[in-house]
């Protein structure tokens, strides 16, 4: 009994170990969201490097609680972003696309544009023809940018601390 | 010795467990758990199968909705949401709302949103307030009304952010509609749809919107999902110098006010005087100081004539 048991418990480690392994191999992250921002320092109001686009990769350098300092799958800018725009899954941005293989598998991946998108919305609002969606595209224009959310901070006599957010 | 034997035995077992935590999926460090557990004896295996199962299913339906998906999802909410309220043209009191409620996403556990977050008031007396999977939140004049300082609307945002973070509209979807849309888009795979998927797909999405508007709108969360989301709120508040005790100011103004029997917050929440009691047992009930002079003036300045 306690043979198999130790067994057991040292399968279930070499599998710990072995997901680690994997996991330190593939540190490249999707940005999930439409509109990313590499920043200089670990906060929302450290100045933008450069903007990233939904399914740009992005190999993480480092981690600083929520945030991940990430350079972009081109080596030309590092930034910091939050961990809450990045995925580990593999964004597809069209259905059917030649590095969609086989080999993996729906966990692994997110088609963009698929399941509940643009195209259901749009079907959607052919039979519920009462919904009025003009406010909806009003209210999403409505941008603030970092230097109105910084002004608003130190006018209002507010902090934000430097990590912002926990994950 | 077989005390020695069982405290090393749990000692590994916690030690395997922390290692997981730390870098698997849940669904793995469950399964690893599970054989550990089973093995060991501490569960049987039947237990086991119930428990694997079940985190598979869960995982499942929450990480298979890309944000991308919830961004829609909540864009037809806030359609529905605006049948029942028109929109308030006010572009001042607007463009307040949608800084100070951005400000306050960045404080938040969920700061980054597929679409971000956007604020809008809405023109009617009732006491009121939603927010949609994707990030649109929507507040009443009614509600406005009970907020005396920046720091109680803020209270009243973050609150409304604390429901997104928390994904608690996504978690009104019924559970079989979870599975059925999930399995349409299993089906899929990386092929293209066809016209009879986007049919399926868009019923199903139509019955979550329903799903997620009847609870919002007619029927409200858990009490426990409000008092997680002011619980959430007030940790917003802190993280950016607010004063957190606003919450419970402005739910003590909101008291006075409510109308019993109303079909707003009076139908749809916990009494302000409940959720104030939840605030001190937490001990979240802070006595609040004034806010500084500024953050009176800009408050004025934007939302004064809607008051």
């Amino acid at each position: 009994m306690f043979r198999y048991i130790s067994m057991v418990i040292c399968l279930a480690l070499l599998s710990v170990l072995f997901l680690n392994a994997t996991a330190e191999a593939q540190k490249i992250l999707s940005v999930q969201v439409r509109e990313g921002q590499l920043r200089a320092t670990p906060s929302h109001l450290g100045k933008i490097v450069a903007k990233t686009s939904y399914g740009d990769r992005v190999t993480v350098l480092g981690e600083r609680g929520a945030w991940k300092k990430v350079s972009l799958s081109n080596g030309k800018y590092q930034g910091w972003m939050h961990s809450t725009a990045l995925t580990s899954k593999k964004i597809v941005l069209k259905a059917g696309q030649a590095n969609v293989g086989t080999s993996v598998t729906r966990d692994e991946i997110a088609l963009a544009g698929k399941g509940f998108s643009e195209e259901v919305e749009a079907q959607y609002r052919k039979t519920n023809k009462n919904l009025d969606y003009t406010w909806i595209n009003r209210m999403e224009a409505m941008k603030v940018s970092s230097g109105q959310i910084e002004d608003f901070i130190t006018g209002g006599h507010l902090a934000l601390s430097e990590q912002g957010g926990k994950p | 010795m077989s005390k020695l034997f069982l405290s090393w035995r749990i000692g590994i077992i916690s030690l395997a467990v922390m290692t997981m935590i730390s870098c698997a999926a849940v669904e793995t460090l469950t399964t690893v758990a599970t054989t550990v557990g089973e093995a060991t004896g501490t569960i049987t295996k039947s237990q086991s199968e119930s428990i694997r199962k079940s985190t598979a299913v869960v995982s499942k339906s929450l990480e298979d909705f890309t944000p991308e998906q919830e961004y829609y999802i909540g864009r037809s909410v806030g359609a529905v949401v605006l049948v029942k309220y028109q929109a308030l043209a006010d572009t001042k009191a607007n463009a307040y709302l949608n800084v100070l409620g951005q400000t306050l996403s960045q404080a938040s556990d969920m700061p980054e949103l597929f679409g971000g977050y956007h604020f809008l008031v809405l023109d009617s007396d009732d006491i009121n307030a939603f927010a949609t999977p994707g990030g649109h939140i929507f507040i009443t004049r009614g509600l406005l009304r009970c907020c005396r300082t920046e720091d109680a609307l803020a209270a009243v945002l973050a609150h409304e952010i604390g429901h997104v973070q928390l994904r608690h509209g996504m978690k009104a979807i019924e559970k079989a509609r979870m599975t059925e849309a999930l399995t349409i888009l299993a089906q899929e795979g990386a092929k293209s749809f066809g016209g009879q998927e986007v049919a399926q797909l868009t019923k199903v999405f139509g019955g979550a919107i329903s799903d997620i508007t009847n609870t919002m709108i007619n029927n409200g969360y858990s009490r426990s999902y409000e008092y997680q989301a002011d619980a959430a709120a007030v940790s917003i508040l802190k993280r950016l110098g607010y004063n957190p005790g606003a919450l419970a100011d402005m739910l003590g103004v909101m008291a006075k006010q409510m109308k019993p029997g109303g079909t707003d917050f009076a139908k749809t929440h916990p009494s302000p005087q409940n959720r104030i009691a939840e605030l001190k047992d937490n001990g979240q009930a802070f006595t609040g100081g004034e806010p500084p002079t500024v953050r009176k003036e800009r408050f004025t300045k934007a939302a004064g004539h809607l008051l």
